[in-house]
């Protein structure tokens, strides 16, 4: 059962070469910027940017495709459901309105609606190279140590550890179980709803009951070998930080100041062509 | 930080680990767009009871961060917020409905429900579309719309596939010794 | 290092009755002490009370005293004691807790707060020590079992803990791995003269390396304690309902008196006393017995498997399975048995060839409908369990099938019978022991009246009561016609039960044949990651044909067996 997930993938890059911690805080950082701004130069700039970065690290687009096509329909879907609620969206914000079509009823179209929803789209979009990046040239041994060292308590950065080691074991028991299920005569991806619903009760609770005891097991192994009794840990996959990696995070600081200065020099978050 | 036991750190790893899961593999669409029973809330509510609001907070923040990082690339941070507080949320009358030595009471089965009720409608009606508008400035009346879709079809998710994964568990607890065999 | 037991007694709050009563016990510095028991007897509970599990993470009531080096070990906290003791569970699957095995040895390191350039540097020399050097960067998918056990090892090692506890070390190996990991704990305690306590209920195996003391616990006493010569003299063992190592039933099956003096944990000294001429007198009184009546049930007529654009899993596979027979399939991890298993009873579709079943091509059939004619039972029976008791779980296995309530009924009251768990019937599962839980699905699959029934590792981490109730059992469906497969790394499953073995390796069936045959060509046995027992050698010393020696002695210890019910 092949499920398609992002995960490491092995490249020799320069991006790759940068600490776990590095992309850890280029990434906050470059979504602190697109989730404040709206306007269009900002994110213009940081949209290629990111393409730059990707081209850097030598990830082929195929590797991947999936989750680019993905999202794109989803951004796609999104925008069309903003015009379908609310066609004058653009209108109200950007304070004109300039008629391109009629339409039918209240589904007219201006050229403040077009350029918002553009916005919209480029806004969601610029952000996803950048994560993907981040999540395909970090190894996830490195996870961790790097949530610890911006500042997040070791015990909690180790949960996330945790959760990226038995994601694999969870989904082959929730797999075994369905099976199991289906075995039975009780189909759990087909048929109606509330059947379905009752149903799914059945691959619940085996799963439910199986990693209760997977909790006990593996906090009982984790005692043994003295977890949590000391203030702080260290890490085995931790790298030293490198020159490179402090003029990445100088870089992308940088450019997260630029971002927010061109932002908000003029009091408002959206760059307004029409006045 | 340093009562956070061993047990509730493994919890919150593999109880995200089985978010993720579940949010993949275990969603059932309803036929309304955009919509399906995500037994993973379910799960949540459950873990919540179980192990209390930072446990399960943190189960609603990492699970759901990772799901949208793996399967879509970028984590959606507005929802994502939501499962952290609806997990932390529920997980405040953990001690109250304490189903690990009380068993679980009718009376524990109501608190459970208004509280999942109240908690998922402040989360889904008022804090994600708040968030969305203040993001993304996106109109008013899709994300509040949105927003009480997704609280309705959750909190029946939770209420009736919540409530029964906790009977189930309750069950279990229950004492074998007064077992006998028949003939 | 000594551990010391004091009129000591535990029970777990949970529990109306003590686990370990009266325990008087001290195990000196340097110590090889292997502890044995049937389970539920208390062992692993014992093995808990040293470590820390109880009562730090199991609590309950204590009673008399425990001291480790003098000092009450109730004041030494798991995190004290992981640095005196370090512990081996049982699954290493559990105890992997890091991404990698560098990581996942490390993780004690990382507890303790030890600076990398060091970290790095013990987690290297440890990883040489326990043969992972090359496997650091590797994550836990990527191992087999003998190699996660190592890096298992690995992560205790780094601590130089003086005490090494091992919980049923095999439990999880297939026999070449379980010798292999037996000897590489000989070799460390040798050069570090660490104490070394194993807890394991497979004795004829961890007692492939010496040990100075063997403790036998049955129901939460300690009934017997000394050397591994006395224990294995004066019957300890079978009374425990215990396995003794077989070379000691042949022993017993040629009336040769087993005495302390003669050394009987040594197998290699201990077979001088077998002499030829009585035993093959012995073997002559026996009568040869008809091969059964062959109709062939479950054919697969080249069958190949692959998964969406991957390489073929499955390769030509074609085999005959002839009704009322017990064919096994063993072979390595990944060798392909859990896909052939999928593919038999319809979770996966073959991909090219054919499946009969009594003759009817039944290829193309559903997962539903395949699955009501063969059968298949998960190795975890929590995989399985969705209900609350056990008539419920039966009942629930008929769903899909819309029977007529009567029908239904009778069904279940028939299928209850017959698997023993009628007097359990109103029982939530949650109440029922490991292998009564286990016969709940293998009844929840049988109640659909099934013409074959597929085992993953039924016998698993059962011990050799349950060994054998299980596997009586399963002769019984055998007798009443059912066609049986089974997947079992277990060499005793394979020599004694049955009538076939099909060998697996990469994907294309090895071998398929008499299981005797098998076992006499050591490089396919080896392929399997099987062994031979101890009867082998036995027949070798002796120059006696294999087959009916071994039959004779697996029959007198069988007949001995019916006598605990």
């Amino acid at each position: 059962m092949a499920v398609e997930m992002l995960g490491y993938i092995e490249k020799p890059s320069p991006v790759h070469r940068l600490t776990g911690t590095t992309k850890l805080i280029g990434f906050l950082l470059w979504t602190t910027a697109t989730m404040f701004t709206y306007d269009t130069r900002v994110l213009l700039i940081l949209g290629f940017a990111s393409i730059g970065l990707f081209l850097v690290s030598r990830i082929r687009f195929r590797e991947v495709r999936f989750v680019l096509v993905f999202t794109a329909l989803f951004v796609l879907i999104n925008a069309l459901a903003v015009y379908l609620f609310e066609p004058e969206q653009g209108v109200a914000i950007y304070g004109t309105r300039h008629v391109l079509f009629e339409g039918i009823g209240r589904f007219t179209l201006t050229a403040e609606q077009l350029f918002y929803l553009f916005n919209l789209i480029l806004k969601y979009s610029v952000i996803v190279p950048v994560a993907v990046l981040f999540l395909v040239t970090t190894h996830p041994t490195e996870f961790a140590s790097s949530l610890n060292r911006i500042g997040v308590p070791y015990k909690v950065a180790f949960a996330v550890s945790l959760a990226l080691r038995y994601i694999p074991d969870v989904q082959q028991d929730f797999r075994t179980i369905a099976d199991a299920q289906e075995a039975r005569g009780v189909a759990v991806t087909h048929g109606p709803l509330l059947k379905r619903a009752k149903h799914s009760l059945n691959i619940l609770l085996p799963l439910l009951f199986t990693s209760l005891e997977r909790i006990e097991t593996v906090s009982n192994a984790m005692d043994l070998r003295g977890f949590g009794a000391e203030r702080k840990r260290t890490w085995y996959n931790q790298r030293p930080m490198t020159r490179a990696d402090y003029l990445a995070i100088g870089l992308v600081f940088m450019l997260t100041i630029f971002s927010f200065v061109v932002t908000f020099y003029d009091g408002s978050r959206f760059y307004n062509p029409f006045s | 930080m340093n009562t956070f036991t061993t047990k509730q750190i493994v919890a919150t790893g593999i109880g995200a680990a089985v978010f993720i899961i579940l949010s993949r593999f275990a969603a059932i669409p309803t036929g309304v767009p955009n919509t399906s029973i995500e037994t993973s809330y379910a799960f949540l509510a459950f873990m919540a009871i179980l192990f209390g609001p930072i446990t399960a907070g943190l189960i609603g923040l990492i699970g759901h961060a990772l799901k949208d990082a793996i399967l879509y690339g970028s984590p959606w941070w507005s929802w994502v917020i939501v499962s952290g507080f609806v997990g932390f949320g529920i997980g405040l009358v953990s001690r109250r409905i304490n189903i690990e030595a009380g068993g679980l009471t009718t009376k524990g089965i109501l608190l459970f429900n208004a509280t999942q009720a109240i908690v998922q409608a402040i989360g889904w009606i008022l804090i994600a579309p708040v968030l969305d508008i203040l993001i993304y400035a996106e109109p008013a009346n899709k994300v509040f719309v949105q927003g009480a879709v997704a609280a309705t079809s959750n909190i029946l998710t939770v209420g009736v596939i919540g409530t029964l994964l906790l009977v189930a568990y309750a069950n279990t607890r229950s004492k074998a010794g007064s077992l006998k065999r028949e003939v | 290092m000594t551990i010391q037991f004091d009129h000591f007694s535990f029970t777990y709050r949970s529990q109306s009755e003590p686990t370990l009563r009266n325990i008087n016990l001290t195990i000196e510095d340097g110590e090889r002490v292997l502890i044995v028991g049937p389970s539920g007897s208390g062992k692993s509970t014992l093995a808990q009370c040293i470590n820390g599990l109880v009562p730090f993470s199991y609590p309950g009531t204590w009673e008399g005293d425990v001291r480790i080096n003098g000092v009450d070990a109730r004041t030494l906290s798991l995190f004290d004691r992981s640095a005196l003791i370090g512990t081996v569970l049982q699954d290493p699957d559990t105890q992997f807790i890091g991404l990698s095995v560098g990581e996942d040895i490390a993780f004690a390191l990382e507890n303790k707060r030890v600076a990398r350039p060091e970290m790095h540097e013990t987690v290297e020399r440890v990883a040489r020590l326990t043969d992972v050097a090359h496997l650091l960067n590797h994550r836990l998918n990527d191992l087999s079992g003998g190699q996660r056990q190592r890096a298992a090892l690995g992560g205790v090692l780094v601590e130089d803990a003086n005490i090494l506890l091992f919980d049923e070390p095999l439990a999880n190996l297939d026999p070449l791995a379980g010798s292999e990991a037996m000897a590489l704990l000989d070799r460390l305690q040798r050069e570090t003269k660490r104490t070394l306590l194993v807890v394991e209920h497979r004795i004829e195996d961890v007692l492939s390396i010496p040990f100075d003391r063997m403790i036998v616990v049955v129901d939460g006493e300690i009934v017997a304690d000394g050397h591994p010569d006395v224990i294995l003299s004066d019957g300890s063992l079978v009374r425990a309902f215990l396995r003794e190592p077989l070379y000691l039933s042949a022993a017993r099956w040629a009336d040769i008196s087993i005495r302390p003096e003669d050394k009987p944990s040594q197998p290699d000294a201990f077979l001088n006393l077998f002499e030829r001429q009585p035993i093959v007198s012995r073997l002559s009184e026996q009568m040869p017995e008809a091969p059964p009546e062959v109709s062939p049930s479950l054919e697969l007529d080249r069958v190949r498997f692959h998964y969406r654009s991957e390489e073929n899993v499955l390769e030509e596979i074609t085999l005959r399975c002839a009704k009322g027979t017990l064919t096994t399939i063993v072979g390595q991890n990944g060798a392909g048995k859990s896909t052939l298993a999928k593919v038999l009873s319809g979770y996966q579709r073959a991909t090219a060839g054919q499946i009969r079943l009594n003759g009817e091509d039944v290829t193309k059939q559903s997962i539903a409908d395949r699955a009501s004619r063969i059968g298949f039972v998960l190795q975890n029976p929590n995989h399985m369990i969705s209900k609350h008791t056990v008539r419920e779980e039966v009942r629930y296995g008929m769903q899909a099938l819309t029977l007529s309530a009567d029908e239904e009924e009778r069904r279940l009251e028939e299928t209850l019978r017959r698997c023993g768990l009628y007097p359990f019937r109103n029982w939530p599962i949650q109440a029922l022991s490991f292998g009564q839980k286990k016969r709940v699905t293998i009844a929840s699959i049988l109640v659909r009246k099934p013409d074959v029934l597929i085992l993953d590792e039924p016998t698993a981490g059962q011990d050799y009561r349950h060994y054998s109730d299980m596997m009586d059992f399963l002769e019984r469906l055998k007798r009443d016609g059912m066609t049986l497969l089974i997947i079992t790394h277990d060499m005793h499953l394979v020599l004694e039960y049955s009538d076939q073995v099909c060998l697996l390796q990469a994907g294309r069936i090895r071998f398929a044949g008499e299981p005797l045959t098998l076992f006499a060509q050591e490089s396919l046995l080896r392929h399997a990651h099987l062994k031979q027992t101890s009867l082998f050698n036995v027949a070798r010393h002796l120059d006696v044909e294999v087959q009916p020696f071994i039959h004779a002695v697996i029959q007198a210890e069988r007949k001995e067996r019916a006598q605990w019910l």
